[in-house]
Formats: structure tokens, sequence, C-alpha cells
């Protein structure tokens, strides 16, 4: 990256040299940009503009033009709602980049905990739901912050026992990793059927964060534009994990640890730390991330079931690859990427929703093989 | 001779199914700068990482301070204050030197004095002390990597070609800072290809051949007998011809 910079700077100003190190030096906003302009062209540019000729002589309009029916307030709405999901497939997804890049473990069992957690925070929301039901701001607080934190201590201690049996005994060995940890995933997956039954358990949602924020029509441009709350929540919350994240990763020392973990552990070892202390601790923070983002999904869509974690696994292995694995900042920016696509594809051309988000996989891994922000390796 | 800081006696060790070290016996004096010598692949850079724990130990032992460390894990090695350097530097090239030089002083923060020192003996450590490590040039991660072996006090300092691929006047910089790492007594085992900066430095020397030590001495008495630098010289040099 840093060569890119230093050609930024020597460049003699023309434009296609500028555009060229922008899009190597930051390719998660150059991708970012994109994806959000395109969908704004989309929007910004009036339908009848594009379709002028077309409508006056009473022809149908193109496919492809009619992509441009999209309106602002609608635009708006997509792209908090694809913020919302990105962020919680972030919470997820964080854990496994950082075992991945520090130990190169491949855990497959990450799934079993997102379901693990939805499961225990349906269960505290079940449990409250008077509190829920009873439209208090401090009671709803109460209820989210008691279930996030169960989820997070019950998934957390599962961390432990899981990094201990399952992935401490195929350290060095990925084909034993994947199949050892998908079957660490099916124990997880029974034992959620033993615990609350095999069927789908309904999360009844607290009575505050079931409505939408309506924006007044005379607001401009979002006039109209209605975000629902639990979404709005969601972007909050994944906004402020991902600051104490990274500020965790570039001010303390067990932030500086990871990152020099993820170069090499060897050398870290080599300093007098205890690297196997480490990556259990980011194991064990990792798995209640991991259950965090379950419980959050599980309220988002107000029913859980023991494989919707399995499910998310898809999206949590297109986002780290495409962040590039070991990056929490590339996961972060991907996994906003993948909320985006799917909700902006998803309203264009619901049937091309789910290819969307693995194509914007192969489309950056094409440009960029180690993903988007690559973490050198020795 | 002092006594031994750390011994190596009849060390094996295998990297997968090779068999690289066959019998290392090597004694590294308190207080004295140590050569280690030998052609390419003789084991030099193995050996270094085994008495880290880096490679295992098949047979034989390592001794430092008296105490059998055969087999220890190495931040345990690490904590007992042996500090390793190893070939290819492994500075973290995503950190900034602050972060290098911080993580490397395991036991707390930095002591000032100490920093001040090392910013004597590499002046650009100061200068691109919030600089990510990865843009240094070579010899300024190589300084980055000594600097990081001697920010705090250590009782053995492991050093894998320090000199390697550097510009002759960056080697004279390593050379003053090995000098004034020697008149502070420090124990040092140094791997080296460069004879000339070796014959300078070194007190004690060993030269290994095929993951065995073949002689071992002072390194004045090599320095004045011709034949033996002749066959042993050669037989450092015998890669290259
Ligand atoms: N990972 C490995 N796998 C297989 N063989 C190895 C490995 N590492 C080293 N060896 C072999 O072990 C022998 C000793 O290697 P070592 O790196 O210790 O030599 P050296 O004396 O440091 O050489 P150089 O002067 O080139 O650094 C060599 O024959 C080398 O090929
Ligand atoms: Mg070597």
């Amino acid at each position: 990256m840093s060569a890119n910079i230093s050609t930024m700077n020597g460049s003699s100003g023309g434009l296609r040299q500028r555009f060229a190190a922008f899009r190597d030096g930051y390719p998660h906003f150059f991708v970012l940009g994109l994806m959000v302009g395109v969908m704004l062209l989309l929007a910004l540019v009036p339908y009848r503009t594009v379709a002028g000729p077309w409508l006056q002589a009473g022809e149908e309009v193109p496919a492809l033009l009619q992509l441009f029916r999209l309106g602002f307030t609608t635009w708006f709405t997509l792209t908090v709602s694809g913020m919302a999901m990105g962020l919680m497939i972030f919470i997820m997804s964080s854990g496994m980049t950082l075992t991945f890049g520090l130990m190169s473990v491949l855990n497959l069992g990450h799934g079993g905990f997102i379901s693990f957690g939805a499961f225990c925070g349906a269960t505290v929301v079940a449990y409250l739901s008077h509190w829920g039901g009873s439209g208090s701001l401090m009671l709803t607080t109460g209820v989210l912050i008691l279930a996030f934190f169960y989820a997070m201590l019950i998934t957390g201690a599962l961390g432990i026992f899981f990094e201990r049996v399952v992935i401490r005994p195929v350290y060095g060995d990925h084909l034993k990793q994947i199949l050892v940890t998908i079957g660490g995933a099916i124990i997880l997956m029974e034992l959620i059927h033993v615990i609350w039954g095999p069927t789908d358990l309904p999360v009844p949602r607290p009575d505050l964060l079931r409505g939408a924020v309506i924006f007044h029509d005379g607001v401009p441009l979002i006039g109209g534009a209605a975000i629902e709350i639990y979404r709005l929540m969601a972007v909050v919350v994944g906004l402020i994990l991902y600051a104490l994240m990274q500020l965790t990763i570039s001010r303390t020392k067990v932030g500086v640890l990871i990152r020099a973990g993820v170069e090499s552990t060897e050398m870290v070892e080599v300093q007098g730390y205890r690297i196997r202390m480490l990556f259990l601790a980011v194991f064990v923070v990792g798995s209640a991330l991991a259950g965090l983002g379950g419980a959050m999904w599980g309220m988002y869509e107000q029913i859980v079931n023991a494989h919707m974690g399995e499910h998310l696994m898809i999206m949590v292995i297109v986002v780290i690859i495409t962040g590039g694995l070991g990056s929490i900042t590339g996961c972060f920016y991907a996994a906003i990427l993948v909320g985006l696509i799917n909700l902006y594809v998803g309203y264009l051309e619901p049937r091309l929703a789910g290819i969307a988000t693995v194509g914007l996989m192969v489309a950056v891994l094409m440009w960029r093989p180690q993903g988007l922000i690559p973490v050198l390796r020795h | 001779m002092a006594e031994s800081l750390l011994s190596l006696t009849d060390l094996h060790a295998n990297i997968g199914q090779y068999h690289i070290l066959h019998g290392v016996n090597l004694e590294v004096p308190r207080g004295e700068l140590t050569v280690l010598l030998g052609r390419n692949g003789a084991g030099k850079s193995t050996t270094l990482r085994t008495i880290m724990g880096l490679t295992q130990v098949s047979r034989g032992t390592v001794r430092f301070k008296g105490e059998d460390i055969t087999g220890a894990a190495t931040p345990g090695i690490a904590r007992r204050g042996i500090a390793f350097v190893p070939e290819g530097m492994g500075i973290f090239q995503l950190l900034s030197v602050r972060e290098n030089m911080e993580l490397a002083a395991a036991s707390g923060p930095i002591d000032p004095q100490r920093l001040e020192w090392v910013f004597e003996l590499f002046p650009p450590m100061k200068q691109f002390w919030d600089k990510d490590a990865g843009n240094l040039s070579g010899g300024q991660k190589q300084m980055l990597a000594i600097a990081r072996a001697i920010i705090e006090p250590r009782e053995l300092l492991l050093i894998d070609e320090p000199t390697k691929g550097l510009a002759p006047s960056i080697i004279n910089d390593l050379r003053d800072a090995f000098i004034d790492l020697k008149d502070q007594e420090a124990t040092i085992l140094l791997v080296e290809q460069n004879f000339n900066f070796a014959r300078a430095l070194g007190q004690s020397v060993a030269v290994m051949d095929d993951g065995a030590v073949v002689h071992a001495g002072q390194m004045a008495a090599l320095a004045e007998d011709e034949a033996l630098q002749q066959e042993l010289l050669g037989l450092s040099l015998g890669a290259h011809q």
C-alpha cells in the first residue's frame, strides 16, 4: 500500500493517475463509492428523462432503463437498511476474521455460535416480554442489554470450551479443522434442539423497537422515507462496536499483540508473549460477538431456528474473504458492501440478490486476490 | 576461559523428516562475543532456533545459567532473558517502530535512559519512531531488529547474520553498536558469514559444518593460525566458490 501512496505524492497531478492511486490505495472506499454512486445515479436521474422517448412513443421501456424508477427516498431507505444488515454481519464476522488472521484457524463452527447466541437472546426477550410490552424506554433498554449480554456470556463460555476441546487438537491442519469444526457446529445445533426443542422460536421484539421513523414530508429529499427503528439501533450498535474494536486494536497492548500476531506468531513468542493465551482471548471474544450478532439478527427477523447460523455463514465467509482475512477494517467495509448489495439488488431484481453477494466477492477477488485490505504475512 | 552461560550438549534436531543437527556441542562464555561460522546450510540458523525453542530438540540438552531448558516453550525462554534476532530480522512491518520496541520491552514500559542509548546507537530509530517499520530501509530494519533485542538488559543475545545484504557504511554502524555492547559485557552469540566483521568482534569462535561444530576456540588463535584459517575459511566459503 505504501508504494501507492508514494505514487500519489509523486504524480504530476494527472487525473487518471490520481484516480488509480485512490483506487489502489483505498480499495474499500472505491468499491463502496462505486456501489453507492451507481445507485445514487439511478435515484437522482429522473425516470421520465431517461425513458422519455419510449414513453412518448408508447413503447415498452427497456428493462435496464426501468431501474431509473428508483427514487431518492427509496435509495435512502435501502441504504440505511443495507447498513443495518451489514453491521450485524460485521459483528458476526469480526471474530472469525481475527481467529483466521492470528492463528490461521478455519472455524466453520462459527455459525453454531451465531445460532446459539440467537436462541439465548430470544430466551431473554421472551422471558422479559412484559418489559418489552411496557413501552418504557428504560425497560426496553434493559431487555436489550440483558438479552445481548446473556447471549455473549453463554457463547463466550462455549468459546472457551470449543477452543480447548475442538480447535486445540487440530492447530496447523486446515483439513482437520474443516472436518472437526463442522462436527462442532453440528453438536452445537443438536444442543440447541435439546435445550429449546426442534421448532422455530418466535422473538417478541419490544414494542418500542417495532415501529419506524417516518421523515416528515417537508424534509427535503428524504421526506416520507420510513426507517425501522430496530435497523437504526443495529446501525448505532454496530458503529459503536466497530469504534471500540478499532480503539482496542490501535491503542492497547492487546491490540498491538494481535496485529503483531497476524504478521508472525513466532516472533510474538520470541518477544516473550504466549500467543496461545492471546488466541484463546480473541477466540472467546469472537465467539461472544458471533453470539451477539446472532441475538441481534434473531430479534431483527423476529424468529430464530437452529440453522440460521449455517445460512448466515455464507455471508460471513464472503465478508471475511472479500475484506482480506485478518483485517477488521476490511471486514467492516466488506460487511457493509454485502449488506448494501443485498438490499440494492434485492430491490432491483430480487432473484439476483443471492448471486450478487457471491458475485461481489468474485469481482473483488479477481481485482485483488488478497481481498480489499490484505494483511501481510511473512 | 569464562564460565559458560549457555551450553549445548550433543544437540540433535529434526525439521519434519530431515535430521538437521547431528550432535552440536557448544559453549558460550559469559560476557563474551562468540561468533558462529560455517558455510551455507551448515545448521547455524537451526542451532539458534533450537536454542529459542522454535525447532524441537530430538536429543541432547540446552543449558542456560546451569538450568536445563531443553524443550521449554519459546515465551518462557525469552522471559529468561534471551533475545533473538532471526535471519530476515522478524520485525513487525505493519507496526510502528515505537510499537515494535514497546512489544520487545516485555517486562514493562521502556526505560527512557536505555532508549536514549539505543537512539544514540541507531539515530534512525528516533527519526522514524512513529513510522511503520515496513517503510524502513533494509539497514534501518536491521537496526530496529537489534534495537528491539537490546531495549531491555538481556542475559544473552542470539543474532543471525546481521550484515547480510547491507552496505559497508551500515555494517560499520552495526560494528560500532556491537563494540558498545561488548564494552557493557553483554553475552552474544553471533552467526556471521562476513569473516572480517566476525574477526574484528569475536572473542570466541565456533565453526559448524553439516549440523555439528567442527572447531571451537579463541578468535585470536584462529586469526594467527594461517593453516587452520585456510582450512576453516575454505570450509566456510566453500558454498561460494
Ligand atoms: N524448513 C526446512 N525444511 C527442510 N530443511 C530445512 C528447513 N530449514 C532448514 N533446512 C535445512 O537445514 C540445513 C541447515 O539450515 P540452516 O538454515 O540452519 O543453515 P545455515 O547454516 O543457517 O545456512 P545459511 O548460511 O544459508 O543461513 C540446510 O541444509 C537446510 O536446507
Ligand atoms: Mg542461516
